[in-house]
This record gives structure tokens, C-alpha cells and sequence, in this order.
């Protein structure tokens, strides 16, 4: 049996009541939500904290508030499956609804939150490892070692940004809330990420993400494409997260997120910019395609090749902007349909 | 020495008490302080669904749930899916159609089927397939576990006959 470290419990009933404990234990505490992601890593000892601060029973952070008109609000402690099968998330955010009912499996999104996965831990083949698997290859910098195994010559940690929400709902130019012992902050969520395998998140160790703050959807359309080897399962190797505001077939905005090809999400803003104003034609999307894996700097350290991961970045995001445009998912397909 | 505080869980209908270190999964409580070991430990780390059992109706994974979180919520295992000597529906058509093989992942997979089947009254094949796709049997026994699943609900839902010898549709 792989057995969890010890450590001491608090189950608060207030966030505020959350952050005096978290300010009261300093950096060996750790806040919990679903523990999807923090107990396996607490078993494979890449987190050993000695108290842990547990959100669930916090009611206030559990729930989809208001209208999608005028922008939905989602408790950070809503769990993945409640998110997934939000009748208004479902219909006006599919995106958003598609990302969370692809987060590894049902068991596993009946316990998980959608704030738990927009923080979650960044990924590595050399981190993600039992301890005895680690001990004997030397450890690596994100937990007991001093250097980076996938690029040895960098000072930097290169483990990988594996959520799936966060890439859509950045799209989304959604905001996320954060509650400290300094007060509370509403950030956009694309300023939440760090380029840091390690120092990922832009929250302090006391703030907790309490609510996702969506804008009213207005004309918008979005999709999220996931790329892994089982359909089920698996952190994404890359995610691609797209959103377009038209009107009257015209590109009004336009927003590209890349997941899991870097330590954090990554916009392809260069990519979205040459849609603005202009009609999402099958040359235009296959050009924005070209353009919009530039960004996408996937190294040797998830599953499947790089290379095929760089590559898929441009089927992908073609695949998901034709989707929104009404296209078939390859040009091949074109003439069939027309 | 860590804290034990002492906890009162509803397993199977039934209330225990239990003095055990915070940082015990249900799993292990389940298998090591209450006798039930009809819940398989196997990757222990969420990637394999073996060790699911039923919270307030919905599949989660004992080994990544803490029994301190889990105080007044209902707790259903293998053992608690039908009275003591009777099979549940389910657990019939499993053993009808062999869709156990080495057996292991089965009292997982039965309590997915199980909630399944108490939300949606006659799943298709599909439906069956996402539900159980937290659920890995590595003996790749997948066809007859949809299939006894299917017999299972059109028993459940009175259209085909039960009983020990009896045959459904998709038999």
C-alpha cells in the first residue's frame, strides 16, 4: 500500500477562517480542494506538507451563480462534474463545459474542482515518479535535486502546464477572485501563470482562488481541442482553447490559448490578431494556424514526441477555429460538403 | 505521533466508529479497520478506478479520499450492493455473462455501473462506456462488461426476466 506522509488536518468553514490557518502555519501547510492531484503527489513525496488546510467544506466556494447573459460566476469548489453538466455552462461556455468533462475520469471529476485544476501542479516525466524512481536518476530541481533533467544546461524549471480549464477560460477573458489576509483581488486569469515549472502560479501562498468570474456571452463562440494518447485518463499533452466574437461573419475578437506546451497556458496573440475584422476563411484559418504554433515550444518531458506535439498545435488549432467557422474539420472534407 | 481522531462513518447503511491517523485513505480504512475488503487497492494514485467505491451515490476513488472529509456522507462498497446471500442485478449478469475475469477490478466497476444505472434507467452502449471510463480491467474483458451491464438494465427496468438462470437480449 503507498501511504500518505502524516499530517494534520483543519477543515475551516469560512475561506476567511481558510487563510488565518494558512497565515497561522506558514509554509508547511498547503491548501487541499478535491486532493486529486496534491495526494498522489503527497504519495510519490513531491509534496510533504505538515498541516493541510481543507477547502471542501467550505460552502461558499461550491456553485454556479447567475446568468450567462450577464456573465456566469463559478465557486472555485465546484467539482468538474457539476461544471461539465451545467445546463448553461453546457450551453453558452461548450468550451468550457468540454474541458472539464475531459479532466482525467468521471470517479476522478466527481472529487476534482475546477479551481484545483486551474492551479494545478506542473508536470514532468522526472517529477511526476515514484521517490525511489527520482533518488535513483538524482533528483531534479522542482523537488529534492539541484538540476533540470529535460534541460540540463538551464537554470530554470521546464515541467509542463497541465490544465485544462485554464487555457479555455483564459480564452474567455475570464477574471478569477482571490482572498488573502491582505484582502481580496480580482485578476484576469491569463495573469494567474508564471513561466516557471516550479514558481507557476502569480498567488500568494495565503490567497485561495475562490470564484471564476465569466464575461456575458455575448455573440461569442469557443472550443477546446485536448491531444493525449487515451481517450480518458491522461493530463493533456497540448490543449488548444479558442474563442471568436462575430458579428455579422465578421471576427470581432479573437482568442488562441495553448495548454501544456509550456510551464504555463500561452496566447498565440499574433495568431488571433490577424482574424480581428476579417471573415474565418478556410486560407485565412490555415495561415493563423501557421502562426499561432510559433509559440508552442513543447520539450521532451510528457508523453508523446515533441515534434508530433509541435505539429499538432497547428491541426489543432485549423480543427478548432473551422469547427467555430462551420467548416468540416479538414480541407480534404471541403469539397463534400460544399 | 500524528492525531487520531476518532470518526463516525456510514458504510453500507451502517454507522462505525473509527479511531484512525488522519492521513489514512478510505481505502485503507475500509480494508485494514473495518474488515471490508471487497475494495481492490490497485495504482493507489487515481489512475485506474479499482478502488472506487460509492459517496452519496456518486463514484469516487477510496484511495484519494480522506475519511475526515467524508463524516455524514453515505459510503456504499461491494459489500453493500445487495443484502447478505442475494446478488444485486448487476453482480448477476456479471457472473451470467463472465464479464469477470481475474475479478479485481470488478467491485469497482460494478458500483460505477451501479450509480449509472440509478440516473439513467437504459444507458446505451456509449453512455455505459463513458461512465466506465475511470474504470481499467486489465484483463481487457470490456465487451461483456457492457454487455452484462445492458442485461442488468433491461432486467432492472422489468423488461427482460431475472433470475439465476435466466437469459437477456443481449446474451
Amino acid at each position: 500500500m503507498m501511504r500518505l506522509p502524516p499530517f494534520a488536518y483543519l477543515a475551516p468553514r469560512s475561506v476567511g477562517e481558510a487563510v488565518r490557518m494558512m497565515v497561522d502555519h506558514g509554509p508547511e501547510a498547503m491548501f487541499v480542494a478535491g486532493g486529486t492531484d496534491l495526494y498522489p503527489n503527497m504519495k510519490r513525496r513531491q509534496f510533504e506538507p505538515k498541516v493541510l488546510v481543507g477547502l471542501r467544506g467550505i460552502q461558499e466556494l461550491v456553485g454556479v451563480r447567475g446568468e450567462a447573459t450577464t456573465g456566469l460566476v463559478i465557486g472555485a469548489g465546484t467539482t468538474l462534474t457539476d461544471v461539465a453538466e451545467h445546463a448553461a455552462v453546457r450551453g453558452h461556455l461548450p468550451a468550457l463545459a468540454t474541458a472539464a468533462g475531459l479532466v482525467s475520469t468521471p470517479p476522478l471529476r466527481n472529487m476534482g474542482t475546477i479551481g484545483g485544476n486551474v492551479c494545478v501542479d506542473t508536470r514532468c516525466n522526472y517529477y511526476n515518479q515514484s521517490y525511489q524512481w527520482r533518488r535513483a536518476i538524482g533528483f531534479c530541481m522542482k523537488k529534492d535535486g539541484d538540476i533540470c533533467l529535460v534541460a540540463p544546461g538551464s537554470p530554470r524549471c521546464w515541467a509542463v502546464s497541465s490544465t485544462d480549464t485554464a487555457p479555455v477560460l483564459w480564452s474567455l477573458g475570464a477574471r478569477a477572485r482571490l482572498v488573502g489576509v491582505g484582502g481580496e483581488r480580482v485578476v484576469p486569469v491569463a495573469s494567474l501563470f508564471k513561466d516557471d515549472g516550479i514558481d507557476y502560479l502569480a498567488k500568494a501562498r495565503d490567497e485561495v482562488l475562490t470564484e471564476i468570474l465569466l464575461p456575458p456571452v455575448d455573440g461569442l463562440r469557443c472550443a477546446y481541442l485536448k491531444l493525449r494518447r487515451r481517450g480518458s485518463f491522461d493530463f493533456p499533452v497540448l490543449g488548444v482553447a479558442v474563442a471568436l466574437g462575430l458579428d455579422g461573419g465578421r471576427v470581432k475578437t479573437a482568442k488562441i490559448v495553448l495548454g501544456a506546451v509550456a510551464s504555463r497556458p500561452r496566447e498565440a496573440a499574433e495568431a488571433g490578431a490577424l482574424l480581428v475584422g476579417e471573415r474565418p476563411t478556410p486560407a485565412l484559418i490555415a495561415e493563423v494556424a501557421e502562426v499561432a504554433a510559433r509559440p508552442s515550444k513543447p520539450l521532451d518531458n510528457t508523453d508523446l514526441t515533441h515534434p508530433y506535439r509541435k505539429k499538432m498545435t497547428k491541426v489543432f488549432v485549423a480543427r478548432a477555429l473551422r469547427r467555430l467557422a462551420g467548416l468540416p474539420d479538414s480541407p480534404r472534407d471541403e469539397e463534400e460538403v460544399a | 505521533m500524528p492525531a487520531k481522531p476518532i470518526l463516525t462513518l456510514r458504510v453500507n447503511g451502517e454507522a462505525h466508529e473509527v479511531a484512525v491517523p488522519v492521513h489514512k485513505t478510505l481505502l485503507e480504512v475500509l480494508r485494514e479497520d473495518l474488515g471490508l475488503i471487497g475494495t481492490k487497492h490497485g495504482c493507489e494514485l487515481g489512475e485506474c478506478g479499482t478502488c472506487t467505491v460509492l459517496v452519496d451515490g456518486q463514484p469516487v476513488l477510496s484511495c484519494l479520499a480522506l475519511p475526515v472529509e467524508l463524516e455524514g456522507q453515505e459510503i456504499v462498497t461491494v459489500e453493500g450492493m445487495a443484502p447478505p446471500g442475494q446478488l444485486h442485478p448487476l453482480q448477476q449478469a456479471f457472473a451470467e455473462l463472465g464479464a469477470a475475469q481475474c475479478g479485481y477490478c470488478t467491485p469497482g466497476i460494478l458500483l460505477t455501473s451501479m450509480a449509472l444505472l440509478a440516473d439513467k434507467r437504459e444507458p446505451t452502449r456509449d453512455e455505459i462506456r463513458q461512465a466506465l471510463s475511470g474504470n481499467i480491467c486489465r484483463c481487457t474483458g470490456y465487451t461483456k462488461i457492457l454487455e452484462a451491464v445492458e442485461l442488468a438494465a433491461l432486467r432492472m427496468s422489468g423488461e427482460v426476466a431475472g433470475g439465476k438462470h435466466g437469459r437477456g437480449a443481449t446474451a
